[in-house]
């Protein structure tokens, strides 16, 4: 019995939200891996892509709301995710065709391109606190639960509760989903085979008729979609603060290279491994070792390895440590 | 004579600012100007010498910042004597474990008793360093937590800090620099962006070491207090005999007295990097940058001129960092935001030209004036685009508000303006 509540009590505050945290970083992850692969620099502006996404799907939330549509139990986000998507779509093809396309025919430096990166971040940073303001919004009018702690006690009849989210479920369903669906298209289709073969060899890419530009586009559609859609999460689980997002880069980046930039599956994995790592260092084991120990080894203290403050220094150290020894990340990336 | 022109129509705009705002401010825009211009000066280093793309600047600004309390604030007896011997064991077991990890890295063979070693000399270190710290942590921060609650410094002339914190930021350097320089270059960026998040969360949560989130205030200061000036019958005196209020004479007396502080270690970096700029060393770097192959194949260590020139950059902006919170008077962890503190610089280097000081010297005081004034002038905008909306009516109200993020705005289409039409910047290296 101890050790099934452990068990519990280890799902309700490690398991459970480290899966739905790591699934919103790997989907960030991927984004920029993708446009990595494509484009060949690292996007800067990718957290705040994620805050534009998540204000725009919330602002037609907002405009549902007050035309009194609902799909309760499901959050309205949801139905207005396919117009922030678009909307995100819209604004990052804009941007392309003004900004980064004109680089790309210089044949600019990789770096350049980052400095660039960061000039959109800044505009889409200002843009989006312009439209929403810098505060904290809450935009999840979903049920709440899936399964509340107390009625699982009850269920079960276990001294520990488990609480089950409804917006990490729907974190985890439609990652799920997000990265089938991904992967299908770059596998199965002609233009996901036309990506790969332009990520894998530009020259001979193109040499064999594949035409960038659309590849580039395609790639910016993608890329929006997983960033809308990683914001979007993100937003419903905790809650849409730009500058979090905008924080949120380092543990996306953090996953993207500890995978290996430019490798999908690394991205995914990488989310998972930095997601479990944060929530692991910085819990408080306490809860879950007054079940496991003997009664002699009970901790005094919360046995807590790091302070919550410092889940940054977690990617960071991961991070370090895989530059150290893995340069090119646990999946073999690609080098510039 | 362009360069002059470009400086003349900077030096313009604070006059303007002067003689239509007031002088105080026009002082006040004048010396954090001088404050960016090192930054600038710091950041150009690297990037415009070496190609090297730090995007931690606001980190090693805070490291220079937390120097100057290690430097110019008493030191907290009670304090010392609660916890202070011990927590620096603890510190030196932290260190010792780090080190004793690496040294078995590096000298024992490969293997899975390698591992094992390395492994267990981390964990047992970080059990045992946990132990150490976290009592001597909690007798600290006990002793008086409403006014101290940390060691305190050395009570020394803050001036000290500003080389300390150069010292600091450089240490903190190197420690990044062996680890990220060398590889692919987007990885030194995302490291820097990593370690900059690190050392303010670590500002903010280790209260022991300067208060954290409730700040340092009261920090001595290099200059007179305006109210003593007010207070002595000669300044007054000379105050009236120009003609001026004495309160309005005494502050901009001590923001002159700032001025020529920073100036001169301005006008004395500037000097140091033109001089290393146009020397073999210099040449070294610019042909390193250009050719990182070719430059290696004539001997040149490429990774370890980076490291160099990393520390150097990075050990200026501390200085920065250290002279921006001599200015302030307060440490105020809180108020370090990346945009502020990193992309700002950047935008500053960019836009006056990267590889030139000048340039990045000129870019300082432009940016920065243009960063303070976009507010004013964006808000005097505002008001006339909203003027036909009623009163009160909430998307006027929401226009109004959202004046203070459009500087944000601002910044990044400078920043892409120059990137893509003059991507030398304003005055580009020869």
């Amino acid at each position: 019995m101890d050790f099934l509540n452990a068990f519990v009590a280890l799902s309700n505050f490690v398991l459970i939200p480290a899966t739905a945290y790591g699934s919103q970083l790997a989907l960030g992850a991927l984004g920029v891996t993708l446009i990595y692969g494509i484009l060949r620099f690292s996007n800067f502006a990718h957290g705040d892509t994620m805050a534009f996404g998540a204000m725009v799907t919330i602002l037609v939330t907002w405009l549902f709301q007050a035309m009194g549509l609902s799909i309760y139990p499901l959050p309205t986000a949801l139905l207005a995710l396919p117009f922030g998507i678009a909307g995100t779509a819209l604004m990052m093809l804009a941007t392309d065709r003004w900004v980064y396309r004109f680089y790309r025919e210089q044949k600019a430096k990789p770096i350049i391109l980052v400095m660039v990166s960061l000039g959109v971040m800044f505009i889409l940073n200002g843009v989006v606190r312009v439209i929403i303001g810098p505060g904290e919004q809450n935009f999840n009018d979903g049920a709440r639960f899936i399964m509340r702690a107390k009625d699982f006690k009850v269920m079960t009849g276990l001294k520990e509760g488990l609480a089950f989210k409804s917006s990490q479920g729907i974190t985890i369903v439609v990652t799920v989903i997000a990265v089938i669906a991904l992967f299908w298209f770059l596998n199965r289709t002609r233009t996901g085979k036309s990506m790969r073969a332009y990520s894998d060899n530009e020259d001979l890419a193109l040499l064999s008729g594949i035409n960038p530009e659309k590849v580039v586009r395609v790639t910016w559609i993608l890329a929006a979609i997983l960033a809308t859609t990683a914001g979007v999460l993100y937003g419903l689980d905790k809650a849409f603060k730009p500058f979090t997002y905008f924080q949120l880069l380092l543990p996306i980046f953090a996953a993207a290279i500890v995978g290996g930039l430019g490798n999908p599956l690394g991205a995914i994995a990488g989310g998972y491994i930095i997601a479990f790592s944060e929530v692991t260092l910085t819990y408080a084991w306490k809860k879950v070792a007054v079940y496991v120990l003997p009664e002699s080894l009970k901790p005094d203290g919360l046995v807590q390895l790091l302070s919550t403050d410092y889940k940054f220094a977690v990617s960071f150290a991961i991070l370090v440590v895989v530059l150290i020894f893995k340069p090119y990340g646990l999946f073999r990336g690609k080098a510039v | 004579m362009k360069n002059a022109l470009l400086f003349g129509f900077v030096a313009v705009l604070y006059i303007a600012t002067g003689m239509f705002q007031s002088w105080n401010t026009a002082l006040a825009i004048f010396n954090m100007g001088l404050i960016s211009a090192v930054m600038a000066l710091g950041v150009n280093i690297q990037w415009g010498y070496a190609g090297l793309f730090n995007v931690g600047i606001m980190g090693f600004v805070a490291l220079g910042g937390l120097a100057t309390v290690f430097v110019a604030m008493p030191p907290v007896t009670e304090a010392w004597a609660a916890g202070g011997g011990r927590i620096i064991v603890a510190l030196a077991m932290g260190a010792a474990t780090v080190t004793g990890g690496v040294l078995a890295f590096k000298r024992m063979q490969p293997g899975r008793r390698r591992t094992l070693v390395v492994v267990a000399i981390f964990v047992v270190g970080f059990v045992v360093f946990r132990g150490l710290f976290d009592p001597a942590r909690d007798a600290i921060e006990s002793v008086n937590p409403s006014v101290t609650g940390y060691l305190g410094g050395m009570n020394l002339p803050i001036v000290f800090a500003w080389p300390l914190g150069g010292l600091l930021a450089g240490g903190v350097a190197w420690l990044i620099g062996k680890t990220a320089l060398g590889l692919r270059s987007d990885y030194l960026a995302i490291a820097t962006l990593g370690i900059a998040e690190i050392i303010i969360a670590v500002m903010k949560n280790e209260d022991w070491m300067a208060r954290g989130v409730k700040n340092v205030v009261g920090l001595p200061r290099p200059v007179p207090y305006e109210v003593d000036l007010q207070d002595s019958a000669s300044f007054v005196d000379r105050a009236v005999g120009l003609g001026l209020d004495p309160t309005i004479a005494s502050s901009l007396w001590v923001k002159l007295l700032y001025a020529s502080m920073f100036a001169s270690v301005l006008l004395v970096l500037i000097l140091l990097t033109q001089m290393a700029l146009n020397s073999p060393w210099g040449r070294m770097m610019r042909a390193i940058r250009d050719n990182e192959t070719a430059a290696e194949a004539m001997g040149k260590d490429v990774t370890r001129r980076h490291l160099q020139i990393f520390i150097i950059g990075s050990a200026i902006c501390g200085m920065a960092g250290a002279m921006m919170t001599t200015l302030d008077g307060q440490l105020t962890p809180g108020t370090y935001q990346p945009l502020r503190f990193t992309f700002l610089i950047w935008v500053m280097v960019i836009v006056g030209g990267s590889g030139n000081n000048w340039g990045s010297v000129l870019g300082g005081f432009l940016i920065w004036w243009l960063w303070i004034q976009v507010e004013p002038i964006g808000g005097a905008l505002m008001n006339i685009i909203t003027l036909p909306l009623p009163d009160g009516s909430g998307l006027k109200e929401h226009l109004l508000d959202s004046v203070q993020h459009i500087r944000l705005l601002t910044m990044g289409i400078v920043l892409l303006l120059v990137l893509r039409f003059s991507p030398r910047g304003l005055i580009p290296e020869k």
